[in-house]
Formats: structure tokens, sequence, C-alpha cells
């Protein structure tokens, strides 16, 4: 497939949206349909939990798009339902039949939600739609409870007290952002909640959901009940590849599964984004990086693989942000997990920590907080580690 | 013009803040020696692009992905849409010197500037 003249992309947020730039930027000037289940043109997810939710945001302020003319098919408002590798065909939720020389699957992620019926006060928070309802309630005074103290929890966490409201956090896990962070270092983040007076309770799952229409509170599994009137839960996300149950298409690690370039096992289809479960080879097999650079940079490696050219610009280090109480919290590598961490700036009681984890003597992840300078440049030292494999 | 540093306080490849004026600017100092100045605000979020990644004649945004020239201001891909502006600068007897540009600053939502 090195001359395709219709391309669709299934996706219409970055990575969607940043692979029909990149087709551009690249002289293709064939068609490019872009599909988007969103009513919405593309925009910016990470502001929701934070200035837009607070208000201090628009919706024209969370645009995606330049002025610059992508001469873009858009199709919006139009959920995609199915996929044929073999005629590289899309079918729309309305029965339209939408053929391309080659399909980029950027369908996204899911808020992961808590089992049972939906009660109102209840709220994930991934699209302007949730966005918008969760800023309706969060009213001065209101009791906001969050469940999971990941960094959406964190972020909406920080925002509602700005706001005024009573906030508590609630964290299955004993360790907070021990996943991404480590331990120790997660430790350092979470801290901000209680220098800013926001409970955090720490491993403690939520059995379930108190209130008969309208949440009241939150039930733990220790028997505690966490009376509320809002409920935020930001328990991660799942994968957008329910659409693609059929299509042949391998779902690993719970996406599409596709090389580092985002090729599939099907001729002429790939994946970019959130949804794209690709071959990192430093970890054992293919993982999905939820990261909105990665988002925003690999599509240009689809784009240049897709239209036949070589593929050789090494991947960054993987690099996210978030913004809690002021500060910015950025970190950046690959973190196996058995890395030494050091400090080398700043102190977590100053909330202004720079961490860097090693292995041996080489920095392969970076954390810092309110050190955008530092983190800067240690970030652009990183090495890639290499798994070993018994 | 106005004196805003020495140049002896811009490292090269480094940027440096100007608090003097306002909005603030950054003075860059390049790997080829050149001295260039833009306002030091992305345009898309509160962030000093002094402490950005200084990459030939562009700065990398330090909290994000978008990169500014230096010679004109112009950004090159979201999150920032709105270029930041390119001042004049002028390097004598190891001081440095600005024209502020007359144009109107985009600052990001949320951030405002007494003008100088």
């Amino acid at each position: 497939m090195t001359d395709p003249r219709r391309v669709v992309v299934v996706g219409a947020s970055l990575a969607g949206l940043a692979t029909a730039r990149a087709l551009r930027a690249a002289g293709y000037d064939g068609d490019v349909t872009v599909i988007g289940d969103e009513p919405h043109r593309p925009y910016d997810r990470p502001p929701l939990s934070k200035g837009f939710v607070a208000g201090t945001l628009s919706v024209d302020d969370l645009s995606l798009e330049t002025d610059d003319d992508l001469a873009l098919d858009w199709r919006l408002g139009e959920r995609a339902v199915a996929l044929d590798p073999g005629t590289r065909t899309v079918t729309l939720a309305s029965g339209t039949l939408v053929p391309g020389d080659a399909v980029v699957v950027a369908t996204g992620s899911h808020a992961r939600r808590l089992p049972g019926p939906p009660l109102a006060g209840v709220h994930t928070l991934r699209t302007l739609d949730d966005a918008l309802a969760l800023r309706s309630e969060l009213l001065p005074g209101a009791r906001l409870v969050l469940v999971g103290a990941g960094f959406v929890g964190a972020e909406i966490a920080s925002t509602a007290r700005g706001l005024g409201l009573d906030v508590t956090l609630v964290e299955a896990a004993p360790s907070p952002l021990a996943g991404p962070l480590g331990v120790e270092v997660g430790a350092m983040v979470a801290r901000l909640h209680d220098a800013h007076g926001v409970p955090l309770l720490t491993g403690v799952p939520v059995a379930g959901l108190a209130g008969r229409d309208r949440v009241s509170g939150v039930v733990l599994t220790d028997g505690r009940v966490l009376p509320a009137d809002v409920v935020v839960v930001g328990v991660g996300s799942v994968a957008a590849t329910d659409w693609l149950a059929g299509s042949g298409l391998t779902i690993e690690a719970g996406g599409v599964a596709c090389d580092a370039a985002g090729s599939t096992d099907a001729p002429g289809i790939w994946a970019v984004g959130d949804v794209a479960a690709w071959h990192d080879p430093s970890y054992a097999g293919r993982r999905r990086i939820e990261h909105w650079t990665d988002s925003l940079q690999r599509p240009a490696r689809t784009v240049a693989a897709l239209l036949g050219g070589p593929v050789d610009d090494p991947l960054p280090a993987p690099y996210f942000w978030s913004e809690q109480y002021g500060v910015q919290v950025q970190f950046a590598g690959r973190r196996l997990g058995d890395e030494t961490v050091t400090i080398e700036a700043g102190a977590p009681e100053t909330g202004d920590v720079l961490a860097v984890y090693r292995r041996g003597e080489t920095p392969v992840a970076v954390l810092g907080m309110n050190q955008p300078r530092l983190f800067g440049r240690i970030r652009r030292q990183l090495s890639t580690p290499v798994q070993e494999f018994a | 013009m106005q004196h805003v540093c020495a140049l002896a306080d811009v490292p090269v490849g480094e940027g440096l803040r100007i608090d003097s004026v306002s909005p603030p600017i950054a003075v860059f100092r390049t790997e080829d020696d050149e001295v260039l100045a833009i306002d030091d605000t992305c345009t898309h979020q509160d962030a000093s692009l002094a402490d950005g990644w200084l990459e030939d004649c562009w700065v990398e945004c330090p909290l994000h992905a978008s990169r500014f020239d230096l010679r004109t201001g112009a950004v090159d891909a979201p999150p920032a849409k709105l270029p930041v502006r390119a001042h004049a600068v002028e390097v004598r007897d190891g001081e440095v010197w600005v024209a502020l540009s007359d144009a109107v600053p985009h600052l990001p939502p949320g951030v405002t500037y007494e003008a100088s």
C-alpha cells in the first residue's frame, strides 16, 4: 500500500487529527475522511479536569484546530460499528459504508465505570459532555467524593477544592500513583492533597454507591459510608475496541495489536493513540500508552509507514504531565519498577521535587514537581532501558 | 531600545526570563551564539518559555509540545495556537538591548499582565 487515494481515520480526537495533519504535512493530497462518535470538532481533553471545569477555559479555548485548511471529510456524531479489514471498509451506526485504501483506528478509550445501574450525581470524565455535566454540579459547599486517586481524580480534587467543595479521595490501592510513579514518588505527589486539606483514604476499596435516584454516599468495604452529593469515578480507562469485535484484528493488552509504527496484522489497517497496543522493544510485549504526547507524536510515524516511507526516528521517552493545586507534575521515561530513585532538587515538603530514576548509573525516567527547566534537561538525557528476560 | 540584561547572564543554549518588562519576555542565546527575544509566556498555558528546550532557533514549551520560532514567534503545532511576539535585539558591549514589539501579546486564558 504505497499509493493510497483514500484514507479513513476512525476517531476525531488528538490522535485522529494528528494523523490527518501528518498526512497533509507529508504532501498527501488524496481524500481523508475523519469519523468521530462525538458531535464536536477535535478538542483538547487534558484541560477538562482543570481549567474547563474550573470555568477559566471556554469550549473555544479547547479547540485543537488551527486556521490551516486540511480539507478533511468530517463525519462527526457518527459512530463506527464495524470494520472489514479485507475491503478496508468501516460501517457507521447509520448503516453507511465508508471504504478506504487505508484505515487508521484512532478510537481512543472510554472511562471505566463502576458496576451497577446509573445514578444521578455519579460522573466519569472523558468527554466534553462529561465535563459539562460535571461542571454544573460542582457547587461550592457540595460534598464531592472521588473514587480513585490517579491523575484524573487528583486533578478534579484540586479543581473542586479551588471551587470551594468539600472533597474526599478514596483509593483502593495502598499506595497512590504507585503504578505510574512507584510507591515512594507516588506518595510525594499524593501528599499535595493533605497539604491542601483534602483527605485521601488509601487501601479502602469501594463496595458500592448509596442512594435511590441520586447518589447519597460511597460505601467502603470496611463498612464506612462517605456522604456525597457528587461522585466522580476515576478508575482508569478501557480502549474503544468493542466495535472491532468480529473484525478479526488481534486485540492484545486491551488494545489493537500493532508494531511501533502502528501497523496491525491486517494490511492497510493501522492503529494510533490510546487504542493502539504497540510493540515497544523495551518491554516484554505490546502495551498501550495513554499519554497525550504519544497521541500527538506517534501518528507521524504511522503516516510515514502508511505512505511507504522509512520510519527511523527514535521514539522519544514517553512523557505526561498533570497539574494539581497549582503544581506542575511532569514525568518522562520508561519505568520498569526496580530503579533506584534519588531526589536531585527540592523536597516533598515544599512540593518542588525533582526525582531521577536510574538503572545502575543510567537515568531512565524523571519526575518533576514545579521543576520545568531541570526536568526538561534530564528528560532529553534519558536512556531506553532494555528489559532482560529470564 | 531598552536594556534588559547582560549577555553573560544568558548561558549559551539557555533562556532567561526578563521580568522588568510586562508582560515578561525571554532572551535566548542559541548554540550559534545568536541572541533572540520573544514573549516569555506560552500562548497555550501559563508556562515560562525561558525554561523550555532550545534547539536551533526554536524553543519547546517546557510543559507541552508546542515549539516557537525565536525569529518570528510563530508556533509549530497545538496545543498552542497563537504566536508569541518576537522582539528586536541588539548586543552592545556585552549588554542586551531590546526593542519591544508593539503588537498585542497573545497571553493564555486566565493570565493578565499590566502593559509596561
